[in-house]
């Protein structure tokens, strides 16, 4: 039965766009955590395990999200857990966002000048009181325009999730274009939801960018 | 774990595999070479002083950069449809791809654009070049190394990112994961040996481009 | 006629007024130091000859060209006015010898041959012969300035405008890029500099001009006004560069 497409089809993917954005702080989260203990792999003075950070980095960054998605859908109930859509996307894009977020605070912390970790061993801190007073303060402040700028790209990648049948927004709205035949004012409604929340986003990113800039 | 991981199942389609892997090649490097293309012109009309050019040239960046691709592909594909435009499904992933690379490129393009110092285009303007010349001579060369490493990893997105066009039922490398599926069922095997296959096509595509990078810009030639 | 006239010219950057009715006229084969306190609008003054910076009032005009018409021939006007920066600014993707052919080929016209001799002609004159196959980082900054120098004078300008060439160089590099300054002095080139040696310009320079709040405050002859200062402001400057 074909119907119009109309302000309550609106109002459905609205709806869906929470679990879009729901998806994305679930990745932001999740992902945050996994990627701190990478970052830290990545740069502690012990050989091994940089190589084993460096080489998960390499695995998630160099195939394709869609297909860790597909890899997770499948392979989780094998391994004997049984998982939805929504657990498979949670946990392959935490896993995703993972890598990502480890490279870009890996980044923040060795910009910050090795003469930074001098000054503060000539004035007698420990290694840990450098680290938590002196380096962390200046790497937190340039880690957080790119960490919200990745949380944007997130967003975006939360839409491939429809392709394992998790209902977001763009998954919401391949289900409402079937039904109304509309596609082109369905997805054009999509894009500009999903601009909406991007949007405001890089502005928050930039924003904070300026400020990190203007502070120093 | 009572299950049986049966890759060797998978072993007749490697065929398919293969074809997929030039098919994805193929579409990388043309969407990339087309995206290169809408970015320079992208790069250079944003950068102008004339609001004509430099407002249409701004929307499309901040529309593209702002929504998935999934979408733009969608809206390329089932979307142009009712206004006339009919594409087969490996066009429309070619013109959605190039399009999505266009914006990024050319934010990317400008950036580097900028990033020549003024005191290098100075330099130029007063041994009496003019601003052609010193854009050809001084900014770009300069320019186009300093924007290599963005480019580059850019494009090993794009060679990711255009997984996502079996969606729309084009022909690539991911598209043989849901066929080998079909016909062996063996869902997970198909996937992880796809997925796997990217790796090794990412890193040979790293190394491709680092090779490059060296020949171009690293070993200059001595007369 | 002089081979720089300028009239009362005015320069502002939003509400700084950087230049205030500065006029000045500069003679065929002259030699002018212009010296002055950081901020006294020295080096504004010099980049607004080549129009790299556009005056708000008044009226510069350098061998005949109207600097300041909104219609000028900049490229005509570069052509014979040569600049070198503080900066080197050579270009880092080409070699030496590149550097110095670009505009050559570029703005002269002349063939890959023409340029290539004029260039290694213009590298030997400031001793750099045997690095015309180097890239600029793989000189010293007074060896990059030199090229620089090179660069310009291969353009064959009337007129060459140097701003503090060597302000950003170590000192035990200042001497090699003032002995190829003196050399290029002795062919007769019209020469105005930005400068703080003190002691270059008093040998080298006929003339000295010192700026201080975007005026021109002494005008004379190099020796004269330098051991001589006939105001209070130059006294005072020159008591700080000298100690």
């Amino acid at each position: 039965m074909i119907r119009e497409f109309s302000p309550a089809d609106v109002v459905y993917m609205l709806a869906a766009a929470r679990w879009t954005v729901a998806l994305a702080l679930f990745a932001m989260v999740g992902g945050g955590l996994i990627g701190m203990l990478v970052a830290v792999l990545r740069i502690v003075a012990f050989r091994p395990a940089n190589w084993v950070a460096r080489a998960y980095i390499n695995l998630i960054q160099g195939t394709p999200l869609l297909g860790q998605l597909f890899v997770f859908f499948f392979g989780l109930p094998l391994l004997g857990i049984q998982v939805g859509a929504w657990e498979a996307a949670a946990l392959s894009l935490s896993i995703y966002a993972s890598a990502f977020f480890a490279e870009i605070w890996r980044g923040s912390l060795q910009s910050v000048s090795p003469r930074q970790w001098e000054a503060g061993a000539a004035l007698g801190l420990t290694y840990v009181q450098r680290l938590t007073h002196v380096v962390l303060p200046q790497a937190v402040r340039i880690a957080v325009p790119p960490t919200v700028g990745f949380l944007m790209q997130l967003v975006k990648d939360t839409s491939l999730t429809a392709l394992i049948g998790f209902i977001e927004l763009t998954r919401a709205s391949q289900i409402i274009s079937a039904a109304t035949f509309a596609p082109l004012p369905v997805y054009g409604t999509a894009a500009a939801i999903y601009f909406v929340i991007c949007f405001s986003l890089s502005r928050l990113s930039q924003r904070l960018e300026k400020r990190s800039h203007a502070a120093r | 774990m009572n299950y049986n991981f049966r890759f060797n199942a998978l072993l007749p389609y490697t065929g398919e595999i293969l074809r997929g892997v030039g098919l994805t090649l193929q579409l990388t490097l043309l969407t990339a070479v087309i995206g290169l293309a809408i970015g320079l012109f992208v790069a250079l009309a944003s950068s102008s002083e004339r609001a004509a050019l430099r407002v249409p040239a701004r929307i499309y960046v901040e529309a593209i950069r702002n929504t998935p691709l999934l979408v733009q592909l969608f809206l390329v594909f089932f979307g142009l449809p009712s206004l006339g435009i009919r594409l087969d499904a490996s066009v429309a992933a070619m013109v959605g791809l190039s399009i999505n690379v266009g914006a990024y490129a050319g934010e990317i393009l400008r950036a580097g654009f900028q990033s020549v110092r003024s005191s290098q285009v100075e330099a130029g303007r007063s041994l009496g070049l003019t601003a052609g010349q010193t854009f050809r001579h001084v900014v770009l060369f300069p320019a186009i190394k300093a924007i290599y490493p963005a480019l580059a990893s850019q494009f090993v997105l794009l060679l990711l990112a255009t997984s996502v066009v079996s969606s729309i039922g084009a022909a690539d490398l991911f598209h043989q994961a849901a066929f080998i599926d079909s016909r062996t069922y063996r869902s997970f095997e198909s996937y992880a040996l796809i997925t796997l296959a990217y790796l090794i096509l990412t890193l040979a595509f790293r190394a491709l481009l680092s090779a490059i990078y060296w020949l171009v810009f690293v070993r200059r030639s001595r007369p | 006629m002089p081979l720089v006239e300028i009239s009362e010219i005015h320069k502002r950057f939003g509400t700084v007024e950087v230049l205030k009715d500065v006029s000045l006229s500069l003679d065929k084969g002259e030699i002018v130091a212009v010296i002055g306190r950081s901020g006294s609008g020295k080096s504004t003054m010099l980049r607004c000859i080549n129009a790299l910076e556009r005056v708000q009032a008044g009226r510069i005009v350098v061998d005949g060209i109207d600097v300041t018409a909104p219609d000028a021939d900049l490229n005509r006007l570069r052509q014979r006015v040569g600049m070198v920066f503080q900066s080197y600014n050579l270009f880092p993707h080409l070699t030496v010898e590149r550097n110095v052919m670009l505009a050559l080929r570029l703005v002269r016209k002349l063939g890959e041959d023409a340029a290539r001799d004029i260039a290694r002609q213009m590298v030997a004159k400031v001793g750099l012969a045997e690095k015309l196959a180097a890239y600029p980082d793989e000189l010293s900054g007074g060896q990059q300035q030199r090229v620089a120098i090179a660069r310009s004078l291969a353009m064959q300008p009337t007129l060459m405008l140097f701003d503090e060439i060597t302000s950003a160089l170590d000192p035990e590099l200042v001497g090699e890029v003032l002995r190829v300054l003196e050399s290029v002095a002795q062919e007769g080139m019209t020469m105005m500099l930005v400068t703080h040696e003190m002691n270059f310009a008093k040998n080298v320079a006929d003339r000295v001009i010192f700026m201080h709040e975007g005026r021109i405050h002494e005008d004379g002859p190099a020796r004269e006004t330098l051991l001589e200062p006939r105001t209070a402001e130059l006294r005072s400057f020159l008591s700080a560069v000298l100690h």
